[in-house]
């Protein structure tokens, strides 16, 4: 029964997700409803979370464990979840696709990535994974009448499929040569000899490497953001991203911690490239979630370096770094769904010009948040950055430091061209005047993180370095 | 003294920018109350920054009125305090600050409320970068002022502000993650960021090379020096009157603050070392751009060029390592905010009545405007360093700190002094005699009431501390004396190590 009291934030999602689909069935029209019990019962299992007790447990014969980390990961995603779904209602509900599936896709993607995030063994984590995964090709094509999405749908499917099949391998060998699919067992039993051990590792982390986009696993990001719905692309760019760094970190410093030296090299590798790949390519993006799906697979470049270091600190800061990145990129997403003309919305860069005369507000936001994914202070994506920074030059991986110095000044440039179209451009026609009171808390409240942030920065830097006690 | 002076002094204009935003109704009433807000609130801080300068001690040499709070646990703390060098560069901050406000209110006619919202938050990160005694600290304040910066040329530039704002802020930031970089490694070499500690804590020399050209890096591109200027050119062009005169008068001078607090302060043995490189590229600097300037049609660009041979001057000056030297780069860095600022705004009068600034353009100025002739005709003369303006005061003190170290390059930068004498007389003689242009200068009004007020402050000051620059350097004096004396003993440590 023990048992069972730990994983109730679980339970509680999956009876959510079927009792869900029978009031979907069942009420008319009821997307709405459906839309709020779904808000309703992800900020439940956040209070379920905070109710489970302050200790290391390991349950199902130690193949599921709920630390601090754990919970720390599944709060920020239940809560960007919630925070996705009130900032694109209106959204979905002009581009028609307010079905009752949708928010029940996403619930179902979210319980995938909360077990992800708390699998200690291979083959939970993969179920984990591909709950999440066939959720995820579902939505990208969720609006199925329109070409683009059903390309975007399609081609993460494919994929990511691939994706899949090569992390399986990669289990496939690791089980082989160290015995155990348990996270612990094969920790002990791994060492730098076990060669076919650490072939699978590798199948391993182009696997992950793709599911967080990064270079050079990054093909899918571009083509799905722009294709899929504006919603879909603001849940893609948010919440994915922490089970996919969350079960990074869980993999490289629990089970091949002891082979550091292997996967070191392969993590400041994937590093560089995407932050080079993503400064260098979205200069010339006009589309805006292009532009932002090359900016994302830069940030992760980021948070990977801190993941490379392989101390604590580089685990503190690749955490606080992403933190930082999901409340900047809800405030800019919340700034793409204010771009709408009559019940048209628009994503080419150019439709931005003349914000800062029709909206100064709506712009002054836009500008925070620019500035701040750039990283210059004291907005928080500096700080975002400082600390990889730190972490990278304490174990003097210089190559890295200068590389994440390069990019950030040349990816600082197509952030100052948003800026200058919103700002310096001759002023187009106005957008729609917003009422989604939703939209309008996400803006406010990401803008006034960001901008508050440096006043004590210490505040989410303990919170941080007290869940990874362990 | 418990009340946190430094920090409502640098948080003052933050308030004011945060009134001001939040300031609604009617288009005309809401510019109205934004004037006033503005002007109110840099004000008030000027009043502050001299009760400041009134309740400073000069005769000791440690940092006064220190501030310390915890800020990021365990690695900086939020630190601010000054010394003798930074509180004269806070009174120049917030003396100027209203000036822009006021040259804003004659001549910005879109977005103003944004526009005083943009100097007030620039004005707070300015002071901050001579307020702060931490690395981190004064990262974020240097950096951060390149956001409001940006947009004062971007948004209110000329026809090219695009491009100007965007190689000012590239180049700006390109130099300053260097620096970045620098102060983490600093951070985990000695395990403190604090200002205070660093200068006791004795760096490893061989260390020391490399996070000095980080931070050269940064200040070179900043100050400008040769030949990293060429974004200063295109900045001063583009920016509006008010944004040229913040430029030139501040946002310069916080890179020759770097220099003498963290180059000289921090990295003693390397600052000793590329002492040679810094008299080089300034000596070049004084030529080569005076001579540049000889060459410009575009008033405006002539004085940043001018601006760029002033500040070779500056360095020069400080890595001389001389008390005179040190006062006098000092000096000149007071004394050409004063000026430099001056100049724009002499610029900006004409712009702002005949929207030109090619210097063929106008002509025969006297005998339509004689009171701007009279003005400009003062700040000409002390931006060429006469004897009785306070040009002259840190051009002479420089030359002769550096006479005693390398007489050579002494000479070669008084050869800049004839060209600017050059360049500035030339300028003068084409804008304000001859014959009369065009019909549309004869039509020009002379000085109204703000601009007259604005120019007789300048004026004031200029002279009053070219024959009397006592206040300034029995000021500076002590901190200055503690620099040296500082300098030397890190040297002497490092040697006797080796």
């Amino acid at each position: 029964m023990q048992t069972i009291f730990y994983i109730l934030p679980e339970l509680f999602l999956s009876t959510s997700i079927l009792s869900l689909l029978m009031v979907g069935v069942f009420v008319r029209r009821s997307f709405k409803l459906v839309n709020l019990l779904t808000i309703f019962s992800l900020g439940l299992t956040i209070v379920l979370i905070l109710n489970l007790p302050d200790e290391i447990i390991k349950v199902f014969r130690e193949s599921y464990i709920i630390d601090s980390f754990a919970i720390f990961m599944k709060i920020l995603t239940l809560l960007f979840c919630i925070f996705v779904l009130i900032s694109s209602k209106e959204y979905i509900k002009i581009n028609n696709i307010d079905k009752i599936e949708y928010p029940i896709i996403i619930l179902a993607a979210t319980l995938g990535m909360i077990l992800m995030i708390s699998s200690y063994d291979l083959i939970i984590f993969y179920l984990g994974l591909e709950l999440q995964s066939l959720s995820l090709y579902i939505l990208a094509s969720f609006k199925k009448n329109d070409e683009k999405s059903t390309e975007a749908g399609l081609k993460y499917f494919v994929l990511s499929a691939l994706a899949s099949g090569l992390l399986l391998y990669g289990f496939s060998l690791i089980y082989g040569f160290t015995g155990s699919t348990n996270f612990e067992l094969i920790s002990k039993n791994l060492n730098e000899d076990n060669a076919g051990a650490v072939f699978g590792i590798v199948f391993v982390i182009v696997g992950l490497a793709f599911k967080i986009s990064v270079v050079p696993f990054h093909m899918w990001t571009p083509d799905v953001y722009e294709g899929a719905p504006t919603s879909v692309t603001s849940f893609f760019a948010l919440v994915p991203k922490i089970a996919g760094i969350a079960v990074f970190i869980r993999f490289m410093y629990v089970p091949f911690f002891n082979i550091i030296n292997q996967w070191q090299t392969i993590i400041i590798f994937l590093s560089i490239a995407s932050m080079i790949l993503g400064a260098v390519a979205a200069i010339g993006q006009t589309n805006i979630k292009r532009l932002m799906a090359y900016s994302s697979i830069g940030h992760m470049g980021y948070a990977l370096a801190g993941i490379a270091t392989g101390t604590n600190e580089g685990v503190q800061s690749t955490i606080v770094y992403l933190t930082i990145y999901l409340v900047m990129s809800l405030g800019t997403f919340a700034c793409i769904f204010m771009m709408k003309r009559e019940n048209i919305f628009y994503e080419n860069i150019n439709d931005l010009s003349g914000l800062s005369k029709n909206h100064p507000m709506i712009a002054l936001c836009f500008l925070v948040m620019l500035f701040s994914l750039a990283g210059i202070p004291p907005l928080a994506g500096f700080f975002a950055k400082f600390y990889i920074f730190m972490s990278v030059i304490e174990v003097k991986m210089y190559a890295l430091a200068v590389a994440g110095l390069i990019t950030t000044v040349v990816s600082a440039f197509y952030y100052l061209r948003i800026i200058k179209i919103i700002y310096f451009d001759k002023p187009k026609k106005a957008f729609d005047e917003t009422y989604d009171l939703g939209l309008k808390f996400s803006l406010i409240i990401s803008t006034i993180l960001i901008l508050v942030y440096f006043i004590y920065p210490s505040l989410l830097l303990e919170i941080v370095s007290s869940i990874l006690i362990n | 003294m418990n009340f946190p002076i430094l920090s409502a002094i640098v948080f003052i204009p933050l308030i004011g920018a945060l009134f001001i935003l939040v300031i609604n109704g009617e288009q005309k009433t809401v510019v109205n109350n934004a004037k006033y807000v503005a002007i109110f609130t840099s004000l008030v801080n000027f009043l502050f920054s001299i009760f400041l300068w009134y309740s400073f001690d000069p005769s000791i040499s440690d940092f006064q009125f220190v501030e310390e709070n915890t800020w990021i646990k365990g690695f900086s703390n939020y630190q601010l305090g000054v010394d003798g060098i930074s509180i004269l560069f806070i009174l120049l901050t917030t003396f100027i600050t209203p000036i822009c406000i006021f040259s804003g209110i004659n001549s910005i006619n879109f977005k103003i409320k944004e526009f005083f919202v943009a100097i007030l938050v620039l004005e707070t990160f300015m002071l901050g970068v001579f307020c702060s005694l931490d690395l981190v600290i004064f990262y974020l304040f240097f950096e951060g002022g390149l956001i409001p910066m940006f947009l004062i040329i971007g948004i209110w530039g000329g026809p090219k502000r695009v491009y100007a704002a965007f190689k000012f802020f590239l180049f700006t930031l390109l130099g300053s993650v260097l620096m970045l970089i620098a102060i983490i490694s600093i951070y985990w070499i000695t395990g403190t960021t604090d200002v205070i500690k660093l200068l006791e804590i004795r760096i490893p020399h061989e260390y020391q090379y490399l996070l000095w050209l980080a931070f050269f890096s940064s200040f070179a591109v900043k100050l400008p020096m040769w030949p990293f200027h060429t974004w200063l050119p295109d900045a001063h062009v583009e920016a509006p009157t008010a944004g040229s005169v913040i430029l030139a008068a501040i946002l310069l001078k916080m890179a020759g603050y770097g220099f003498l607090r963290f180059s000289l302060g921090i990295l003693p043995i390397a600052s000793d070392y590329f002492t040679p490189l810094i008299f080089g590229l300034s000596t070049i600097a004084i030529i080569y751009t005076s001579l540049v300037a000889l060459m410009q049609e575009d008033m405006k660009k002539l004085i940043a060029y001018s601006s760029v041979a002033h500040m070779g001057f500056v360095t020069i000056g400080i890595f001389s390592l001389t008390k005179q030297g040190l006062e006098g780069s000092i000096v000149q860095m007071l004394s050409h905010g004063l000026i430099s600022a001056a100049l724009f705004l002499c610029v900006g009068v004409v712009y702002d009545r005949f929207h030109s600034r090619m210097i063929s353009s106008y002509g025969g100025l006297v005998n339509v405007m004689p009171k701007y002739a009279f003005v400009f005709m003062i700040f000409a003369l002390a931006g060429l360093g006469l004897p009785g303006t306070s040009g002259f005061v840190g051009e002479f003190l420089v030359l002769l700190g550096v006479f005693q170290v390398n007489a050579i390059i002494a000479v070669l930068a008084s050869l800049g002094v004839i060209l600017a004498a050059a360049y500035m007389l030339w300028l003068y003689k084409r804008v304000i005699f001859g014959k009369i242009a065009s019909i549309e200068i004869k039509k020009m009004k002379d000085l109204n009431k703000i601009e007259t007020y604005i120019f007789l402050s300048l004026v004031f000051l200029t002279i009053f501390f070219g024959i009397y620059p006592e206040p300034l350097l029995s000021t500076i004096d002590i901190s200055v004396d503690n620099l040296i004396e500082n300098y030397k003993t890190n040297l002497n440590f490092y040697s006797l190590q080796k």
